[in-house]
């Protein structure tokens, strides 16, 4: 594939800007629309991360795309300024400050209210240029005026005044943009960027705090708009005010959706795509004003049925035809491997490094856990401990506040009353994300995985939660750079046996793959203390054969709390046993004291119309 | 200067323009929390609404049938996109959802221009509303006050039927689960389409009402979609009663603003909503845990 040839993407893109001005005159392209397209590009650049990359849509960009134009243009028209870049610079400063401030606010909630929310404020920037600061933007008249770029080299000096002249500063600053996005895209936070868009849950309990970096790409996305604000305020030698309407973020998503999210070419294609058809459509066809309608329909019918807009589908038609040469390829290396698929096992993982080597007592200790939901007590006056290097299991009959028990452990939930201590130290009331920092997590009993990566990508999510912490800015660092990634995403990938799967997407892998994923990625954050929640659910007894081996294979080094229904499987495995029922702890023991007890044989074999009755 | 028979005026002016986001709101708030999609051409049909009723105004000359045929093409109009288009996207992402119906949207908006160009057009309020009324201590024109008469009725209507019939009882049910509501054997695509259609004629409605207030431009709907949203947000996704409530401080909130200077008037209003999601992230009428 494309990605795996090192700035090839960089390198297509250099060409394709230096070829331009030579070809695209013969197609009828006029200098000022490439440059336009190439504003409209660099805009879709950091949208497209924020929307295509985090799944983040929002319609508010043109207010960052204002003020950054705004900022930049009153800078060179009215205070004096001269330096044409350092104004465009100040200008990206300011939409990216404005940005974080609003992101602030945004981003307290998701999806629709996040798009809604980004609506409002983008109408309230557009009110407020056009009124209380009309002194400073000019009101409805813009601003007008604004120079264009020139250097002085010494020897000689470089002005860059109009139509192909001015391409070349624009290619310039759009191939510096392309070169941060695609760094930014590969770098570590690129990749907890496309497990927020695929899986937020999940990105949070592996242990990333989404939050930071989802206002990281918002603001990522404010940036990029404020320098491309500002370039068309370069542009068009004026800085117009209708930067600040809602028109513009719409065409801005309608561009990128057209061209295909995800793709950070995509909002350029789209972009070529408009303003060609605007072009074409008003001129060569003589529609008028109704070229926006076409472009209307044609959007439509792209969201309707080529969800990767052109990009995506000619993606996919590579694919089709580079796929089937690659399929047979790895039909053959299957078969050639089948013959090796009984491996030994792979040494154990090491957890994480003991934060207080002294503290020797239960690495987890609960006492009165309980919590309600209105009337109804799911889990009541729990206490619970387990040792260091324990394996325990958990066991009651449906609905016997289980799973309750686990999420409050793992801080999903709070307890309604009641503490945890993890290692000496309170937990009760952290985020789950903290929590998992801290060496404690779960598997989950319906899968979380981030389906739309792969398997290789769904560990590295992990892995960097403990590789990294939970929040970290290193945005231009390559995955290949953080020390002991790879090696923790091989061994986790060999110990569930999934290496030969390692690039597979995560919606091809059969439920006992997934199932075995799912582990792995709580693995793959090194706990101390792992929770699994139903490991076996819906297994083929030969998979729930290989998945005791491998529970075993991990349990070495580790403490682990196991929930499960199949009984003969968990007997087998731990060495303790709790019985929940009705959210209260009915015993505890040896898997042989559990076997012949009569109050657990009661619980299970209808015992409960007993206790209703009593 | 403030003087009290402005400031009364304006709280009026607040009132009729609260009533008529309320309605809007409500249309936007019961689709969002039936089916899931939040439905960004709601704008626009409020805005087809008005032209649909302009159209049957200037070939019958009734107010009274104004009214019906544009809240009946928009719901025809509704139940018709949710048949063709929307439907489709009910197991796709929000994003998708939105992309869709914010395509629709301009699609609609721009069949409107061609048709009836950019210009404003004017439809005249009826002749018994005519003029203007002396309230004793100021005068105000009296078909803004019929407006609010004419809404409040309206939301008493769908507050009727989403709370004292059959249908409304499936509708919220199917905002709480709507997939207990489908095994119990209730054909909960028929109900999302009958919710659409309603939805859609509340805007359709409000259009309409709305006709003889400002003129009518293909542009009308935009900005009402965004005070639609902030109502939302203020209110709380899904909550009917949040609806009216937000719809409420929201006009008021622009009316009184604009007395001392309208470019403030989404300054506050937005400044409003910055608090609501600071103090009741969930709106004040909202259910915790839809999103």
């Amino acid at each position: 594939m494309l990605k795996q040839r090192p700035f090839l993407i960089e390198t297509l893109t250099a060409i394709g800007l230096i070829l331009a001005p030579f070809v695209l005159p013969h197609l009828g392209f006029a200098p000022n629309t490439v440059n336009r397209i190439l504003v409209w590009g660099l805009f879709g650049l950091g949208f497209d991360i924020l929307f295509g990359f985090t799944g983040l849509l929002s319609f508010g960009q043109s207010a960052f795309y204002g003020t950054g134009g705004f900022v930049a243009a009153y800078l060179l028209t009215r205070a004096g300024f001269s330096n044409v870049l350092g104004a465009l610079v100040i200008g990206m400063i300011a939409a990216a400050a404005t940005g974080y401030l609003i992101g602030l606010i945004a981003l307290r909630r998701t999806g629709i209210y996040f798009a809604m929310i980004t609506v409002a404020i983008a109408e309230v920037f557009f009110f407020v240029e056009f009124n209380p600061l009309s002194d400073f933007t000019g009101g409805e008249n813009g601003l007008p005026g604004v120079p264009t770029p020139s250097f002085n080299l010494g020897f000689t000096t470089l002005h860059f005044t109009d139509g192909w002249s001015l391409y070349q500063f624009i290619a310039l600053c759009y191939f510096i943009g392309v070169i941060i996005a695609l760094r930014i895209v590969r770098s570590p936070v690129g990749a907890i960027f496309s497990a927020i868009r695929d899986n937020p849950l999940r990105a949070t309990a592996v242990g990333h705090n989404i939050h930071g970096y989802k206002l990281t790409a918002f603001v990522i996305a404010a940036a990029y708009a404020g320098f491309a604000g500002g370039l068309l305020g370069v542009l068009q030698a004026f800085m117009p005010p209708d930067a600040f309407t809602f028109d513009t973020s719409g065409q801005l998503v309608m561009q990128t959706a057209i061209g295909g999210r995800g793709t950070l070419f995509g909002p350029l294609v789209g972009a070529t795509v408009w303003l060609f058809l605007q072009d074409f459509l008003q001129s060569a066809l003589g529609l008028g004003a109704a070229w926006k309608l076409v472009l209307g329909v044609v959007f439509v019918l792209l969201v309707c049925f080529l969800r990767g807009g052109i990009v995506g589908g000619l993606v996919d038609l590579y694919g089709l035809f580079s796929g089937r040469r690659r399929k047979v390829a790895e039909r053959e290396e299957r078969e050639a491997e089948a013959g090796f698929a009984l491996e030994a096992p792979p040494a154990p993982m090491q957890a994480k490094e003991v934060q207080h080597p002294a503290y020797s007592g239960p690495i987890l200790k609960a006492t009165g856990l309980t919590k309600r939901y209105g009337g109804l007590v799911a889990n009541s006056d729990i206490d619970f401990s387990v040792d260091q290097g324990e394996l325990r299991g958990i066991i009651g009959p449906n609905g016997a506040g289980k799973s309750t028990f686990f999420k409050m452990l793992t801080c999903e939930i709070p307890p309604t009353s009641g503490r945890i201590v993890f290692e000496g130290r309170d937990i009760t009331g952290l985020k789950v994300t903290d929590v998992c920092q801290l060496g404690l997590t779960k598997s989950y009993q319906v899968n979380q995985l981030f389906t739309g990566l792969t398997v290789r990508q769904n560990l590295t999510i992990a892995a960097l939660a403990e590789l990294r912490g939970k929040f970290r800015l290193d945005l231009f660092r390559s995955l290949s750079g953080v020390k002991g990634l790879t090696e923790q995403v091989e061994h986790t990938l060999a110990l569930v046996n999934l290496t030969r799967r390692a690039d597979t997407q995560v919606a091809e892998l059969a439920y006992g793959e997934k199932r075995r994923l799912e582990i792995g990625l709580a693995l793959a954050t090194s706990p101390r203390l792992l929770l699994l929640d139903e490991p076996l659910a819906g297994m083929s007894p030969r998979e729930r054969v290989e998945t005791v081996k491998l529970l075993k294979s991990i349990a070495r080094g580790r403490t682990m709390i196991i929930i499960d229904h199949d009984m003969d499987s968990l007997f087998e495995l731990v060495e303790r046993v709790t019985v929940l029922q009705e959210g209260r702890v009915l015993v505890s023991g040896s898997p042989e004291e559990i076997k012949t007890n009569a109050a657990v044989q009661e619980a299970y074999l209808g015992g409960v119309h007993g206790e209703i009755a009593a | 200067m403030i003087s009290w028979p402005n400031l009364v005026s304006q709280l009026f002016n607040g009132l009729a323009l609260g009533a008529l986001l309320a309605l809007i709101s409500s249309g936007l708030t019961i689709i969002y929390g039936t089916l899931g999609v939040l439905n960004l051409a709601h704008g626009a049909m409020f805005m087809i609404g008005g032209y649909a009723g302009f159209v049957t105004y200037q070939y019958t000359g009734s107010f009274i049938l104004a009214v019906i045929a544009g809240s009946l093409f928009v719901m025809l109009l509704g139940v018709v996109m949710e048949r063709t288009i929307i439907r489709h996207f009910y197991h796709r992402p929000h994003e998708d959802q939105l992309l869709v119906t914010f395509g629709l949207g301009i699609c609609f908006v721009e069949i409107i221009r061609l048709i009836f160009s950019s210009q404003s057009q004017i439809v005249p309020p009826p002749a018994l509303f005519q003029g203007i009324t002396n309230l004793g201590f100021m005068f105000y024109p009296t078909y803004r006050l019929a407006v609010v008469g004419i809404v409040a009725i309206a939301l008493g209507a769908l507050f009727i039927i989403l709370y004292r019939t059959r249908l409304g009882m499936i509708v919220r049910a199917g905002i709480e689960d709507s997939v207990m509501v489908d095994s119990l054997g209730i054909n909960v695509y028929r109900v999302f389409m009958i919710v659409f259609g309603i939805g859609a004629m509340a805007a359709g409605f409000a259009g309409i009402v709305n006709a003889p207030v400002v003129s009518l431009t293909p542009g009308i709907g935009d900005d009402i979609l965004v005070q639609t949203f902030v109502v939302v947000v203020i209110g709380g996704v899904g909550s009917f009663p949040g609806a009216i409530l937000g719809g409420l401080i929201a006009g008021e909130i622009i009316s009184v603003t604009s007395m001392f200077n309208p470019g403030y008037a989404y300054v506050m209003l937005f400044a409003a909503m910055t608090i609501v999601l600071v103090v009741r992230p969930h709106g004040l009428l909202g259910v915790q845990g839809r999103e």
